[in-house]
């Protein structure tokens, strides 16, 4: 399994699993390798920094302090506003572009592990997908040899992504099983 | 999550472009009317459930793709809408008349004069011209055998099919024989045309022109389209979408 999370999305993830309860930075690796990243583990140091940025957003908080023999373990909880940017994330449609299914894998998973509905998730991502299909279909019809080759080379990869949209909705009872497991 | 609620919201996009009396005379209503609006339809089939509380409104002029996975009730649920089937429960009202509240033959005179249909498999008349074909439901409705062959020759040649009138379904190509029932499905000049995998027995090619040809001839008459597909290709053809899931529709609305 590739890593699956755009760089860009590792801090909504963090708060995504977040949500459910708070973590340490360590948990949080480990969780998020486990689910998303396999193939490829994050670093701890981009762990910190992600976690740093979200403290300094005021999107996550220092839940409590333990002192150790090393540095101390900082336990780190979401904020209201952490809540509030993961609610947004997930239920904003991404824009389509080939490979996309990486992101929206982990929104399924985060908006099943939140207790959100990873349905209406798939769905308003297929109504937009279908906005840029039609907006192709409009230009490739309309345009010369050339625009017709490269819409249709756009669709065709648009319209795997819908289909994957489409098996993951019919799989979700069994995906919420699993990741409740 | 925003974007997302039962159907009976949103205002289609497309609409035809005079927006003026055709040149059928039929009256064509506004662009925005309602044309047809189903209401918590249950059917089943013996034990099994194909609509389970679905409801929908089709509005004049625009192309509405039902889309759902094979089994969800969406082919039931075009038959419903054209009174073909009758829902156990729940109501469909075509320009506001109960069509579950009318006679078979009340039913029927309504499918030949208001409705064109399109199948997957074109279901022609194999013992027909193709010409002959176009021309029946004109003949069925009591249209003079030369007038209806006119008007029939003229829908063929739209529908770029013209150098087939005189073959029958069984001589002509696939794409031939789909395009031969779009006209036929048009030829009566239909407020509503129900297109059940119309292109579902075509490669991309040929499915991608009965496509454009169907929508641009139902725009360019006012039609509106109730399109059931699988084909999110096909759907791109429409100008919004109903899902239907385990016999219900939803509709979607990107965000903004």
């Amino acid at each position: 399994m590739v890593c699956i999370v755009a760089a860009m999305s590792i801090g909504q993830t963090f708060l995504g699993l977040l949500e459910s309860t708070p973590r340490h930075g360590y948990d949080l690796k480990r969780a998020y390798d486990e689910r998303f990243g396999q193939a490829r583990p994050l670093h701890f140091g981009q762990v910190y920094a992600t976690l740093s940025r979200l403290l300094r957003n005021g999107l996550v908080e220092v839940d409590s302090v333990e002192a150790g023999e090393g540095p101390d373990r900082k336990r780190y909880a979401i904020t209201e506003a952490g809540v509030t940017d993961v609610r947004r994330w997930l239920s904003q449609p991404e824009k389509p572009e080939p490979y996309l299914h990486s992101v929206l894998y982990t929104k399924v998973v985060l908006a099943l592990l939140t207790g959100r509905s990873a349905a209406d998730l798939l769905d308003t991502q297929r109504a937009e997908h279908l906005r840029l299909m039609r907006e192709l279909t409009r230009r490739r019809d309309s345009g010369d040899l050339a625009e017709r080759l490269i819409c249709d080379h756009a669709l065709f990869h648009l319209e795997a992504d819908l289909r994957w949209l489409e098996l993951t909705a019919a799989r979700l009872d069994e995906l919420a099983e699993a990741v409740r497991r | 999550m925003t974007g997302i609620h039962a159907d009976g919201g949103a205002a289609a996009t497309g609409r035809r472009a005079d927006g003026g009396a055709p040149a059928d005379g039929h009256d064509r209503g506004s662009p925005a009317e309602e044309l047809l609006v189903a209401e918590e339809l249950h059917r089943a089939f013996g034990p099994t459930p194909a609509l389970a509380g679905a409801s929908l409104t089709v509005r004049a002029g625009e192309v509405l793709a039902v889309l759902g996975p094979s089994g969800s009730g969406k082919s039931t649920l075009l038959h419903c809408l054209a009174g073909i089937v009758r829902p156990d429960s729940g109501r469909v009202t075509y320009r506001g008349a109960d069509l579950t509240a009318m006679s078979d033959r009340e039913l029927s005179a309504l499918r030949r004069g208001q409705f064109g249909f399109v199948f997957q498999f074109g279901q022609l008349v194999p013992e027909l011209t193709c010409l002959e074909n176009v021309a029946l439901p004109l003949r069925l409705e009591r249209v003079g055998r030369r007038e209806a062959e006119r008007r029939a020759a003229e829908w063929l040649g739209r529908l770029e099919v013209g150098d087939v009138a005189g073959k029958r379904p069984g001589e002509v190509s696939g794409g031939q024989g789909q395009r031969v029932a779009v006209a036929r499905a048009l030829v009566t000049a239909p407020r509503v045309v129900f297109a059940d995998e119309p292109t579902g027995a075509l490669d991309s090619l040929h499915g991608e022109r009965v496509m454009r040809l169907l929508t641009g001839a139902a725009r360019d008459t006012g039609a509106a389209v109730v399109l059931v597909t699988h084909e999110a290709r096909v759907a791109a053809y429409s100008d919004r979408e109903v899902v239907v899931r385990d016999g219900r529709t939803r509709s979607l609305e990107p965000a903004a």
